[in-house]
C-alpha cells in the first residue's frame, strides 16, 4: 500500500494522539508542497520569521481566492471577518478598540483583578467532584472552568451554555481540516455562527441600552480615538472571543494534565510549589500547543524561503507543534522540562495576530494547574492515551479520566 | 604557550571593568557564566549599582517608577570587587594599570572599557549653573528633574528635540505642564530618523500642545536676582519665559581619563574591532583591552564596515557579552560584534522603533500604514540595498525588515505588503541634514575608517 503523504497523514485522525513523529519526518521538508496542498512550514525559524512577514496575508477574501474554501467571505456568513481574519489597517483598528476593554493602557490590571475570582471557579469546581474518585477531567473542569471565566468577562449569561455549545461545536469542527472538505459541513459552520451571532445580537442591544462592567458593554459603547465598531464588527469580535476565550483554555488545561501526570516528578514539585506552575504552563506551550497550526494564511508576493519559492496567491500552513520542537532551535526538544533556560515557543503565535488572549488563557492555566496538583490525591491515568477530539487544529483530549485517592 | 596563558588568565587572571553600567554589569556576568575564575573589579563613578536608563526619560518623570528603584537585575552572582564612586582618571597601557581618582592603582591582565557618555553640559557655564537648568542622564539628574516638574513649573523649555527631549516634552504634556522645544533643524528626530519622519514627529508634537520651535538655537539662558533661570533668548530674537530649562544636546563620550595612555580614545570614543579590541592611536589593535558600550566604535560588516558608534540599550549588552567572551577565549574561537542596531523610544501616547542604521539612508518608503494616521513602517535605503526601517506603532513588522537588512535586500522596495497604501509606491529623499552640520544628538553617528581620525570640525548653522 502506497504511503499516505505527509500531509494527509497529519490531518488523519488516527494520528492525532501522537503528531510529534510525522511533525519530525515533516522538518525533514521544512517546505513542503504536495500536489494542490498548501505549502507546509515546519521549521522554528520559518514560521517566526512568516509570522511576522507583511507579504503573508490573513484576509478571509485572500485566503479564499487561494483555493481554501473554508471561508467565502462576508456574504456567505452574513457576519463579517473577526479581526483574526483581517490585514491591517482593519485588523489593528478592531483588535486595538477591543484590546481598550481588555488590557493596557487602558485596563492595565483587568486580567490580573480576576486571579481571585479564577481561584474561586476552580475550587468550586474541585469541591464538585464530590466523593468521586474518579472523573472526566475535560468534562468536569478544563471544559467548564474557562467557559465560566470567558462568559463573566465577556458579560454572557453562564447557564446560556448548552444554546451556545450547540453553534460553537459546528463552527470549532469547520476549523478541521479533515471536515472543511465537505461543503456541508461548512455550510453548518456559517450557519452556526450567524445564529451565535444573532444570540450575542440580544445580549448587545441589552448591554447598549444599560451597560454593566463586562466587556460587551464596552464593546458596543467603544468610543476611542478610533471610534466606535458597527453592531456587525462587536458581533463577529464577540464570536471570535467566546470561541477563542475557551476552545483553546481547555486543551491547554487538559494537555497540561495530561503532561503533568506523565511527568509525576514534575507534578510532585507543583504540589509544593505553585509558583512553578508560570514555567510549567510555559514549557507545556512549547512542548503540548493548544493551536498546533495556524491554516489561514495566504502570500500576497513571491517568496523564497530556504531555496524553495513560494508563489504569490499559495495557501501557507504555518505548524507552530512542529516548531516548538525544531532542535534547530531548542536542546532536546523532545523533552519536557520547565527548567529548560531559555523556555520560548510559538505557543500563541507570534506578530499582530498574537494571541489576543493570551494572558488570561496563561493565568487560568496557571491557576488550574497548580490547584489541581495541590488537591487530587495520588492522581492517575485511566488511560494512555486518552480519546482525542476530532480537530487537528485545536488538537486535545475529547476525555481525560483521572482517578484519585480523595481531595485535600 | 599562548593557550597556556588563556587557562591561567580564566583561572587567575585579573580583570578589570571601567564603568560600571548596563554594558559593564552584562560583561561581568558573562564572564563569570563561560568560567572566569580569576579577580574581577568593577570601577564606576556613580556611587550606585548599576541602573537602567530608560525609564529615566518617561515613566520616572511621570512619577510612575521611582528614580531609586531602577537596578538592573543581576542575572547571577559575579563575586567582583566594586569600587563605586570612584572615577578613573588615567590608563597605564605599558604597566598594565588604572590610575583612579583617590589615588589608587588596579592592576589588570585584562581591561574591559565601557565608560559610556555623559550628557553634554550647555556650554555656558554661568548659565549652565542657573537654578533650573537640568541635564538628563543619570539618575540624580532624573530624581532632581521629577522634583522640578512636580512641583508644577509655570513653563519648562527642552533646548534640543532628539529623542531624549521629545520624551521629555511628552512627559511634560502629560502632566499638564507647557513646554516649548527649541531645535536647530527643521524638525524633531531629524539627526536619528531623517527629514520625512522628523515631519511627522514634529506634528506629534504640536498635536499635544507642544510650543515647538525649529530652525532655531538658544543664544542665551537669563537668569533672575537670586541665580534662578527665568528667560530663554532665541536665535530668532524672541524671548520665552520659562523656570525649567533641560538641556538636550546629546551627550559626550567618557573619554578624557585616556588621554596621553595611547589608546585610540578621543571626543567620538573608543576605536575598537569587530571583536572589541581597542585600537591605540596608531591603529594597531590592542591585545588586552576591550570596549563595550556607548563609549565604543566599532566596524560593522553589514553597514560597509563603517566603525558605529551606537548608543543603544541593546548594543552595550550584546557588545558586552561579545566583549567578555572574546576577552577570555583563544583567538580562533573570538566571535564578531555583529549586532543588528535598533532602539526604541516612546512619545505622546507612540512606539518607536527603528532597526538598521537610518542616517545612512538616503531615500525612505512608507511601506505599510501611514505616516497621516502616525502608524506606518518606513524603509531606508541606500545605494539599491535596505539599510535600515522604523515604525511608528507598528513595532511587530521590523523584525521582518531587521532580516531585509541582513540579507542585503534591493531597494525600493517593489513587493506588496499588506496595508501597502496606494500613494507609497515610489521612494522619497529621506531628507537628512548635512552631516557636517552639527546636530543635537543622532544615536547613530558613522566616522569613517581611522580611529585616529579624532578632530572635530564645528560649522556654524547655515540659516
Amino acid at each position: 500500500m502506497p504511503q499516505a503523504s505527509l500531509f494527509r497523514q497529519i490531518t488523519d485522525f488516527a494520528n492525532r494522539a501522537d503528531p510529534y513523529p510525522l511533525y519530525e519526518e515533516l522538518r525533514k521538508t521544512p517546505v513542503l508542497h504536495e500536489e494542490d496542498g498548501p505549502y507546509v512550514i515546519s521549521s522554528y525559524y520559518d514560521i517566526e520569521a512568516l509570522l511576522h512577514d507583511p507579504r503573508i496575508s490573513s484576509d478571509a477574501t485572500n485566503v479564499a481566492a487561494a483555493g481554501d474554501d473554508e471561508l467565502s467571505g462576508p456574504e456567505a456568513t452574513g457576519l463579517p471577518p473577526s479581526f483574526i481574519r483581517l490585514d491591517p489597517p482593519e485588523h489593528d483598528r478592531l483588535r486595538r478598540i477591543a484590546n481598550s476593554s481588555f488590557g493596557p493602557p487602558h485596563r492595565p490590571r483587568r486580567i490580573e483583578n480576576m486571579r481571585g475570582e479564577l481561584g474561586e471557579i476552580v475550587t468550586g469546581l474541585i469541591d464538585g467532584f464530590g466523593d468521586a474518585r474518579q472523573i472526566d477531567l475535560v468534562d468536569e473542569f478544563a471544559y467548564p472552568f474557562p467557559v465560566t471565566v470567558i462568559c463573566r468577562l465577556l458579560g454572557v449569561p453562564r447557564e446560556d451554555e448548552p444554546r451556545f455549545r450547540a453553534w460553537v461545536d459546528p463552527i470549532v469542527a469547520g476549523l478541521d481540516p479533515d471536515t472543511r472538505t465537505s461543503a456541508e459541513s461548512e455550510r453548518t459552520a456559517q450557519e452556526a455562527r450567524l445564529q451565535l451571532g444573532m444570540y450575542l445580537n440580544g445580549l448587545v442591544e441589552q448591554r447598549a441600552r444599560e451597560p454593566r462592567d463586562d466587556m460587551l458593554s464596552d464593546l458596543v459603547n467603544s468610543r476611542g480615538p478610533d471610534g466606535a465598531m458597527t453592531t456587525m464588527e462587536v458581533l463577529s469580535t464577540s464570536v471570535l472571543l467566546l470561541i477563542a476565550g475557551h476552545e483553546t483554555t481547555v486543551n491547554l488545561i487538559t494537555n497540561g494534565m495530561l503532561t503533568l501526570l506523565r511527568h509525576p516528578e514534575v507534578l510532585a514539585r507543583l504540589r509544593n510549589d505553585p509558583g512553578l506552575s508560570v514555567r510549567i504552563v510555559e514549557e507545556l506551550l512549547r512542548y503540548e500547543p493548544p493551536v498546533q497550526i495556524v491554516p489561514q494564511r495566504t502570500c500576497i508576493a513571491d517568496i523564497e524561503l530556504r531555496g524553495v519559492t513560494i508563489p504569490k496567491g499559495s495557501r501557507i500552513w504555518l505548524m507552530l507543534a512542529a516548531g516548538n520542537r525544531d532542535p534547530e532551535r531548542f536542546k532536546d526538544p523532545e523533552r519536557f522540562d520547565p527548567d529548560r533556560e531559555d523556555i520560548q515557543h510559538l505557543g500563541f503565535g507570534s506578530g499582530i495576530h498574537s494571541c489576543f488572549g493570551a494572558p488570561l488563557a496563561r493565568l487560568e492555566a496557571q491557576i488550574a494547574l497548580s490547584e489541581l496538583a495541590r488537591r487530587l490525591e495520588n492522581p492517575r491515568l485511566v488511560e494512555d492515551p486518552p480519546p482525542y477530539r476530532q480537530n487537528a487544529v485545536l488538537r486535545g483530549p475529547r476525555h481525560l479520566n483521572i482517578a484519585f485517592d480523595g481531595l485535600r | 604557550m599562548a593557550a597556556d596563558y588563556m587557562d591561567w588568565l580564566r583561572r587567575e587572571g585579573r580583570i578589570v571593568i571601567v564603568g560600571a553600567s548596563l554594558a559593564g554589569l552584562r560583561a561581568a556576568e558573562t564572564l563569570r557564566a563561560e568560567g572566569f575564575a580569576g579577580e574581577l573589579t568593577l570601577i564606576g563613578d556613580e556611587p550606585y549599582e548599576p541602573y537602567d536608563r530608560p525609564p529615566l526619560s518617561k515613566s520616572v518623570l511621570l512619577g510612575m517608577a521611582s528614580p531609586h528603584r531602577t537596578e538592573l537585575p543581576h542575572r547571577l552572582d559575579i563575586d567582583a570587587k566594586w569600587r563605586l564612586g570612584v572615577p578613573a582618571t588615567g590608563l597605564d597601557l605599558t604597566a598594565k594599570r588604572v590610575k583612579l581618582a583617590d589615588g589608587d592603582e588596579v592592576q589588570y591582565d585584562r581591561l574591559l572599557i565601557a565608560t559610556g557618555v555623559r550628557a553634554r553640559p550647555w556650554p555656558k557655564e554661568d548659565e549652565a549653573r542657573l537654578t533650573g537648568v537640568c541635564v538628563l542622564r543619570t539618575r540624580d539628574d532624573a530624581a532632581d528633574l521629577y522634583q522640578r516638574l512636580k512641583a508644577g513649573p509655570r513653563r519648562v523649555f527642552v533646548i534640543g528635540a532628539g529623542f531624549a527631549g521629545s520624551e521629555i516634552a511628552s512627559a511634560c504634556r502629560e502632566m499638564g505642564i507647557p513646554v516649548t522645544v527649541a531645535e536647530r533643524a527643521g524638525a524633531p528626530l531629524v539627526g536619528a530618523l531623517g527629514g520625512v519622519i522628523g515631519a511627522v514627529a514634529a506634528d506629534l508634537q504640536t498635536e499635544h500642545g507642544v510650543d515647538l520651535r525649529t530652525h532655531v538655537t538658544v543664544t542665551s539662558l537669563e537668569g533672575d536676582s537670586v541665580g534662578r533661570v527665568r528667560a530663554v533668548h532665541l536665535s530668532d530674537e524672541s524671548v520665552v519665559e520659562a523656570d525649567v530649562v533641560v538641556v538636550s544636546l546629546g551627550s559626550q563620550r567618557n573619554t578624557e581619563w585616556l588621554t596621553g595612555s595611547g589608546l585610540g580614545a578621543g571626543p567620538r570614543g573608543i576605536a575598537c574591532d569587530a571583536g572589541c579590541r581597542a585600537f591605540d592611536f596608531r591603529g594597531i589593535v590592542t591585545d588586552d583591552v576591550f570596549v563595550a558600550g556607548d563609549v565604543a566604535r566599532s566596524p560593522h560588516a553589514l553597514f560597509g564596515y563603517q566603525f558605529l558608534s551606537l548608543e543603544h540599550w541593546g548594543n552595550a549588552v550584546a557588545q558586552a557579552e561579545t566583549a567578555a567572551h572574546n576577552m577570555i577565549c583563544r583567538g580562533a574561537d573570538r566571535r564578531p560584534h555583529l549586532w543588528m542596531p535598533a532602539f526604541w523610544s516612546s512619545m505622546f501616547g507612540v512606539n518607536i522603533k527603528s532597526v538598521g542604521v537610518p542616517p545612512m539612508g538616503d531615500q525612505l518608503m512608507i511601506t505599510q500604514g501611514s505616516p497621516a494616521e502616525r502608524r506606518f513602517v518606513g524603509v531606508y535605503g541606500y545605494q539599491g540595498r535596505v539599510i535600515a526601517a522604523v515604525s511608528f506603532d507598528n513595532t511587530r513588522w521590523l523584525e521582518f525588515y531587521a532580516r531585509q537588512i541582513e540579507r542585503g535586500a534591493p531597494f525600493p522596495v517593489e513587493y506588496p505588503t499588506v496595508d501597502r497604501r496606494p500613494e507609497n509606491r515610489q521612494p522619497v529623499a529621506a531628507d537628512f541634514p548635512d552631516p557636517s552640520l552639527p546636530t543635537h544628538g543622532p544615536t547613530v553617528t558613522l566616522s569613517g575608517y581611522s580611529p585616529a581620525d579624532q578632530q572635530l570640525v564645528f560649522h556654524p548653522a547655515r540659516h
